[in-house]
């Protein structure tokens, strides 16, 4: 045990160590505060739909070689974000479709870019990186770290404001709607906010395991709480301890960073399935 | 001066008009009960009048002081509330949106409404509650409530007894009644129970092709 810890004051010692546990903590808050209302008003599928775009992005950022990929894959992730959104009411291709059609599409052009204009000699273990987000958490830049730090308090302090606004139209579309509060500007918001959170996470856990981290805490709070306050705040806690817990596991491991956090997500959710059964009896 | 005119509209979605000729005047005070078979456009015209959906033709106009955002709402429950985790109180405070504009938080007042309001549909032992848990009967009155929270003036109502069992059906439009009565609140009702509504409502609007008729009930016309 005592060997346990002075290897982890020792990696404390390391800033990029640091980074990674401030930044993963606020992206397991931010992603968890928003999983709930996505959760429940069915929206799951687009949080994936846009980690696959974030992934495209990604590819695309790549290809040109640009130093800091942050602002043009979070441009094209909110664009796909109102988009989809967009389809979701009332076109010719039904919103599910359109989802799948998009983050497919997105996943395959990404790929292709990466393979055909990659001047890295290790394209596969690119595409991992992208995708799994192995090691990026850990060599991040100061630039980054400050860049989600600032969303993250964005995603923050719109998601207090707007709390009890957020809360209406999740539960009752139609009522919010008929006592004025205008239902597409909080549905566009709520995408913006997704697409910022997924363009986030992608360094935590990369753009496949995303939804994990929006969805499991979401859940596993659902399990045992019965407001939605209390939802928001458990989901909230569950997701910010098993992204600590993840982080350090896999500091002192070796294991990758993404899939650990998941990993200990499920074990959670099983958890408080358990206590939730147990607990209606 | 009536709270409601609407003008020869004409509903529907899309280019597809389900009810036209639409003309009626509401007033402060009145029971109206909308009946009409199912598919009949019941709740399309409601969505209507609600501002949900634009008319496709014809005009709805409000008057006698009453405001769009003033008008309490109780929309037939969807797939989604049924396992919505959200105590009885949070969802009735949510009726008090439309009225608090940007403010981010609930005024002690509106608490207090709130709990008067949960008081009036007889729900306030269980303001703590999950939604999830309660019974339909219980479900229902607790969107009452909420409704009572967004509005003074006028309630719309859609089906709200429909999946209830009989005992739960009289009790909810004895509260009805009496919210109609008490305070005077326009109550606008679709229903298919046409033998509880002639007892309570004052008007009752027929819906169906060519055009719509609405009649008086108990008397005089």
């Amino acid at each position: 045990m005592g060997m346990l810890l002075d290897k982890m004051i020792l990696y404390f010692h390391y800033p990029f160590v640091r980074y990674a546990l401030i930044v993963g903590v606020l992206i397991a808050f931010c992603s968890s505060l928003l999983g709930v209302t996505l959760v429940l008003k069915r929206f799951s599928f687009i949080g994936d739909g846009l980690s696959h775009v974030a992934f495209g992005a990604m590819a695309v950022a790549a290809v040109f070689q640009m130093t800091n990929e942050m602002p043009l894959v979070l441009c094209i992730t909110v664009a796909c974000a109102v988009l989809l959104l967009r389809t979701g009411q009332g076109s010719r291709i039904r919103g599910d479709a359109a989802i799948a059609m998009v983050s497919v599409g997105a996943l395959a052009v990404g790929y292709l870019l990466m393979n055909v204009f990659s001047s890295s000699a290790n394209v596969s273990g690119d595409v991992c990186t992208t995708l799994f987000g192995s090691t990026s958490i850990l060599t991040l830049t100061l630039t980054e770290v400050w860049l989600s730090m600032i969303l993250s308090l964005c995603i923050v302090i719109v998601f207090v404001f707007l709390y009890h606004k957020i809360f209406a139209v999740t539960f009752d579309e139609s009522f919010a709607k008929a006592t004025g509060i205008k239902v597409e500007l909080y549905h566009f918001l709520i995408a913006v906010l997704i697409a910022v959170v997924i363009v986030l996470a992608m360094n935590l856990v990369g753009s496949l395991l995303i939804s994990a981290l929006v969805v499991f805490p979401a859940l596993s709070a659902m399990r045992v709480c019965r407001s939605f306050f209390s939802v928001t705040i458990c989901a909230s806690v569950v997701s910010v301890v098993c992204a600590i817990a993840g982080i350090l596991v896999s500091i002192l491991a070796g294991t990758p960073v993404g899939a650990t956090i998941v990993a200990i997500q499920i074990i959670v959710f099983f958890l408080f399935y358990g206590i939730g059964s147990i607990w209606k009896g | 001066m009536a709270q409601l005119i609407c003008r020869n509209v004409a509903v529907g979605y899309g280019s597809k008009v389900v009810l036209h000729n639409i003309d009626f005047e509401v007033h402060a005070g009145n029971y109206i009960c909308i009946a009409g078979e199912n598919g009949s456009g019941k709740t399309t015209l409601m969505k209507t009048i609600l501002g949900l959906q634009k008319p496709l033709k014809g005009e709805i106009h409000l008057g006698d002081g009453l405001h769009a955002n003033e008008i309490g709402y109780l929309p037939q429950q969807t797939v989604l509330q049924k396992d919505f985790p959200a105590s009885v109180l949070e969802i009735v405070l949510s009726g008090f949106q439309g009225t608090c504009g940007i403010r981010p938080f609930y005024t002690r007042k509106e608490k207090k409404r709130a709990q008067k309001a949960l008081q009036e549909v007889g729900m306030d032992r269980f303001s703590r509650n999950c939604y999830r848990e309660l019974s339909g009967g219980q479900q229902q009155r607790v969107l009452l409530a909420r409704a009572l929270c967004a509005t003074k003036k006028m309630m719309v109502l859609d089906e709200p007894v429909s999946g209830l069992d009989p005992k739960a059906s009289a009790d909810m439009y004895r509260t009805i009644y009496r919210l109609n009565r008490q305070y005077g609140i326009t109550i606008l009702m679709i229903s298919h129970d046409l033998d509880l509504t002639k007892r309570y409502a004052t008007h009752i609007l027929r819906v169906g092709v060519p055009s719509i008729h609405a009649v008086k009930t108990g008397g005089e016309l």
